[in-house]
C-alpha cells in the first residue's frame, strides 16, 4: 500500500469528520432561509449546543442526556430568533449577531461559575462521549486490497453523530421537496403573500422551520463537543457557523450542492491540518497562518467567482406584514 | 420606520431607553441565576465607570474606540449594507499606523499626526474594499464576505506580526515600541499643561479625533451629494437607478469610508496606550460597532451616546470582575449581546403598547 494512498484515506476519514458539524448547521441555515428567515446565528447556536452537551454530559455521564439538552438550548435560542424576527419583526441579521454574542459571552460565564476553569468544561470521560464506532468487519477486512482499507478508515470508525448526518440529509432533502409541510415551507420563503391567502399562518409555518434549524444546531454543537473533541472549549465553533452560511450560499438554497460545500470546506481544512510543517515541492512550507486562512479565502473565492449571481428565496430576510 | 406614530421625544428617547432597561434586567436575571446579588453587582459596574475620575477617563478611553467602529457601522448602514467586517478593517488600520508610527515615528508629533491617521484610514479602506467591490460587483453577500476578511486579516496579522514586524530579540507577537514624538498626548497630560489637575487615565487626544470624525459623518451623510447618493440608494436602489445614481458607486464610497473610520481605531489604541503594535489589539471592538451604530440609530450624536455606554460597560465590567471574582469579564459580552438584542432586533417591542398610550395628535398623511 503505498503511502499516498493512505494519506489520501486518511485526509478523506478527516473530511468526513470534520463535515458533520458543518453539514447539519448549513442544513439548519437552509431550513430557516427557505422559510425566508436569515439565521446568522447558526454560530451561536452551535456553540450554546456545544457547551450544553459537554456540561450535561460532564455532569451526568450521560452523551445522550447532553444531546437532548443541547437540542432543548438551541430550540430555546432558536424560539428567541423566531420571537425577535417573526413575532415582532425586527432585524433578522442583528438579531442573529445578538444571539452569538450573547452565548460567546454566556457559555464561558456559566462555565466559569459552574467548573471554575477558565471557561471551559473539564475532559470528559469515555461514557459522557460519543465514541468512534467500528463497524462489524471492519479489522477482518482490513487486509483486503483497496476496498478493505477504504472500509476500515473511511466508512467505519466513525461516532453515531456522523452515520446520523449523513443518514439526515436525504431526510431533509425529501422534507423540503416531497413532502406538503416542505412545499408551504419553501412557499412562504417564496410568496408567503399567496400561503397567507391559503389560509395558512405564515408565521407557524417560520417557528416550525426556525425549530428545525435550532434542533439540528443542537446536534451540530454536540458533536462539536461530545463527539470531535471531549470538552467544550470557549469559541470552539471558530466560523463554522459562518462557514455554514457561505456553503449554504454556494450551494444556492439547495440541499445536494450545500452538502457539497460543505465537504469541500471539510476537506480544505483536513487538508490544512495535514499540510502543516510539511515542505511541498516547488513552493517549500507554507505558513501556518496562511493554511489556516485557506478555507475563508477559499470561500471568498466560490462566493465572488464560481456561483455567479445567487438568488436568495424571494421573501429571505423580509418580515410578513400581514394586510389589514 | 419613517411613518411612526409617536412623538419624537418617544421615539428617540423613552424606546431606546425601555429596551435598554430591558436588557440589564435580563442581564440582571443571568447573574441572580449564578448566585449573585444582581444590584451589588451593578452597583460595581457604575462606581467602576463613574465613580471616580480614573475611572471616568477609562470609559472615555473606551468609549473612543466605540466611536470609530460605530460610526464605520453607521455609515456602511446608510446604504444599507451590513458591515460585520470591522473588526477586520480595525485591525488592518492599525497595521498601517504601525508602519507609519515605526519608520516615520521620529518626525514631529504635528507631522506623525496626519500621517498615522492617513495610514490607518487607507489600510482600513483598502480591506473593506475587496467585499465592497465583490458586492458592488458581482453581487457577493457583503455578511459573508465581510465575515470572512475578518478571518483572513486576523491569520494575515498573526503572520505578519509574528515573522516580519515582531520585536527583534522578542518572542511576543508585537512589534517594537513606536518613538515617543509619536505617541498621543493624554488628555491629562494636556489638561496638565493648562494648569488643571486632572486624573490620570489612558483618555487621549484621539477622543477629539473620534468626535471630529463625529461631525464630518453628519456632515458627509446629510450635506454632501455623495452622503445623498448613499441614503438613496440605501432606501430604494432602484429608484436611486432612475434618478441616475449608480448604486455600485455608492456602495464602494460608504464602504470605502466605512473601512476607513474602523481603521482609524488604532489611533486610540495604538497611538494612545499601546505604544506598539499587539496581537488581536481590536478586542471585539469591531463587533461592538455593531451595537453602537443600531442603539445610536445610526446617527453620530447617538453614536456618541452609545458609545459612552458600551464604554462604561466595559470599564465597570473590568471592576466588577475584580470585586465579584465570581462574575467574569465574559459577563460583559452577555450584557453587550442582550442590549444588542433588546435595542436592536426587538426594537419594536414596546411600540405597539406605546402608540396606544401616545397618539400623535394629528397622523401625517
Amino acid at each position: 500500500m503505498t503511502d499516498l494512498w493512505m494519506q489520501l484515506l486518511l485526509t478523506a476519514d478527516a473530511t468526513l469528520r470534520i463535515s458533520t458539524p458543518l453539514i447539519l448547521a448549513a442544513l439548519a441555515g437552509l431550513c430557516s432561509e427557505r422559510a425566508a428567515v436569515i439565521d446568522i446565528g447558526l454560530e451561536g447556536k452551535m456553540l450554546g449546543g456545544a457547551f450544553t452537551a459537554a456540561t450535561v454530559s460532564y455532569l451526568t455521564g450521560s452523551a445522550w442526556l447532553g444531546l437532548v439538552c443541547a437540542i432543548l438550548a438551541c430550540l430555546l435560542l432558536a424560539l428567541l430568533h423566531g420571537f425577535a424576527c417573526i413575532t415582532h419583526r425586527g432585524n433578522q441579521v442583528v438579531s442573529g449577531m445578538a444571539i452569538n454574542i450573547v452565548v460567546a459571552g454566556l457559555a464561558p460565564t456559566l462555565g466559569h461559575a459552574i467548573f471554575h476553569i477558565n471557561g471551559d468544561t473539564p475532559p470528559l470521560p469515555q461514557g459522557a462521549r460519543f465514541m468512534a464506532l467500528t463497524l462489524p468487519g471492519a479489522e477482518a477486512l482490513r487486509g483486503v486490497p483497496v476496498l478493505g482499507p477504504i472500509y476500515a478508515e473511511l466508512v467505519s470508525g466513525h461516532t453515531l453523530l456522523t452515520y446520523a448526518t449523513f443518514a439526515l440529509i436525504p431526510c431533509v432533502s425529501f422534507m423540503l421537496y416531497k413532502t406538503r409541510f416542505g412545499l408551504r415551507l419553501r412557499a412562504v420563503g417564496e410568496n408567503p403573500e399567496a400561503v397567507d391567502t391559503a389560509g395558512i399562518s405564515v408565521a407557524w409555518l417560520r417557528y416550525r422551520a426556525v425549530l428545525i434549524a435550532g434542533a439540528l444546531c443542537g446536534v451540530a454543537g454536540a458533536s462539536l463537543s461530545t463527539a470531535l473533541g471531549a470538552s467544550f472549549i470557549r469559541d470552539m465553533t471558530a466560523g463554522k457557523g459562518y462557514l455554514a452560511l457561505a456553503a449554504m450560499i454556494f450551494g444556492k438554497w439547495r440541499p445536494g450542492p450545500t452538502v457539497t460545500a460543505c465537504l469541500l470546506f471539510a476537506f480544505t481544512d483536513a487538508l490544512q491540518a495535514r499540510l502543516q510543517g510539511v515542505s511541498l515541492p516547488l513552493v517549500g512550507e507554507i505558513p501556518v497562518q496562511f493554511i489556516i486562512m485557506l478555507p475563508y479565502v477559499m470561500t471568498v473565492i466560490l462566493l465572488a467567482g464560481f456561483v455567479g449571481k445567487v438568488t436568495a428565496p424571494k421573501a429571505d430576510g423580509i418580515p410578513y406584514v400581514k394586510e389589514r | 420606520m419613517a411613518q411612526s406614530k409617536l412623538p419624537g421625544w418617544v421615539n428617540a428617547g423613552l424606546i431606546p431607553a425601555l429596551n435598554l432597561l430591558t436588557a440589564f434586567l435580563v442581564s440582571g436575571l443571568v447573574i441572580l441565576a449564578m448566585g449573585q446579588d444582581p444590584v451589588k453587582a451593578f452597583g460595581h459596574l457604575v462606581y467602576g465607570a463613574f465613580g471616580y475620575g480614573e475611572a471616568i477617563g477609562y470609559t472615555l478611553y473606551y468609549a473612543t474606540n466605540f466611536i470609530f467602529t460605530g460610526l464605520a457601522v453607521a455609515v456602511a448602514f446608510h446604504c444599507y449594507l451590513f458591515n460585520i467586517g470591522g473588526e477586520g478593517q480595525a485591525y488592518l488600520g492599525g497595521l498601517g499606523i504601525g508602519l507609519v508610527c515605526l519608520y516615520l515615528g521620529d518626525l514631529p508629533f504635528w507631522a506623525v499626526l496626519p500621517l498615522t491617521v492617513l495610514g490607518g484610514a487607507l489600510f482600513g479602506a483598502a480591506w473593506a474594499a475587496i467585499p465592497a467591490y465583490l458586492q458592488a460587483k458581482r453581487g457577493s453577500h457583503i455578511v459573508i464576505t465581510t465575515i470572512m476578511f475578518n478571518f483572513i486579516g486576523s491569520s494575515v496579522m498573526t503572520f505578519l506580526l509574528v515573522n516580519w514586524l515582531k520585536r527583534p530579540g522578542s518572542q511576543l507577537p508585537e512589534t517594537s515600541p513606536f518613538p515617543e514624538s509619536a505617541w498621543m498626548p493624554k488628555l491629562h497630560e494636556l489638561a496638565g499643561s493648562l494648569g488643571i489637575e486632572m486624573a490620570h487615565s489612558p483618555a487621549n487626544l484621539a477622543l477629539v479625533i473620534a468626535l471630529l470624525c463625529c461631525v464630518g459623518v453628519w456632515l458627509f451623510i446629510w450635506h454632501t451629494r455623495w452622503g445623498y447618493e448613499i441614503r438613496a440608494v440605501g432606501r430604494n436602489p432602484d429608484a436611486a437607478v432612475y434618478s441616475g445614481i449608480s448604486p455600485a458607486r455608492a456602495i464602494m464610497v460608504s464602504m470605502l469610508l466605512s473601512g476607513a473610520l474602523a481603521g482609524l481605531m488604532g489611533v486610540n489604541e495604538l497611538m494612545g496606550e499601546q505604544h506598539r503594535v499587539v496581537i488581536n489589539f481590536t478586542n471585539g471592538c469591531g463587533f461592538v460597532g455593531i451595537a453602537i451604530a443600531l442603539m445610536g440609530r445610526n446617527h453620530p450624536a447617538g453614536i456618541v451616546l452609545a458609545s459612552l455606554l458600551m464604554g462604561a460597560l466595559f470599564q465597570g465590567g473590568a471592576e466588577l470582575a475584580f470585586e465579584m471574582p465570581a462574575i467574569t469579564r465574559d459577563m460583559i459580552w452577555t450584557i453587550q449581546g442582550l442590549v444588542i438584542l433588546f435595542t436592536g432586533a426587538l426594537e419594536h417591542l414596546y411600540r405597539h403598547r406605546l402608540e396606544r398610550i401616545f397618539p400623535r395628535k394629528e397622523a401625517p398623511a
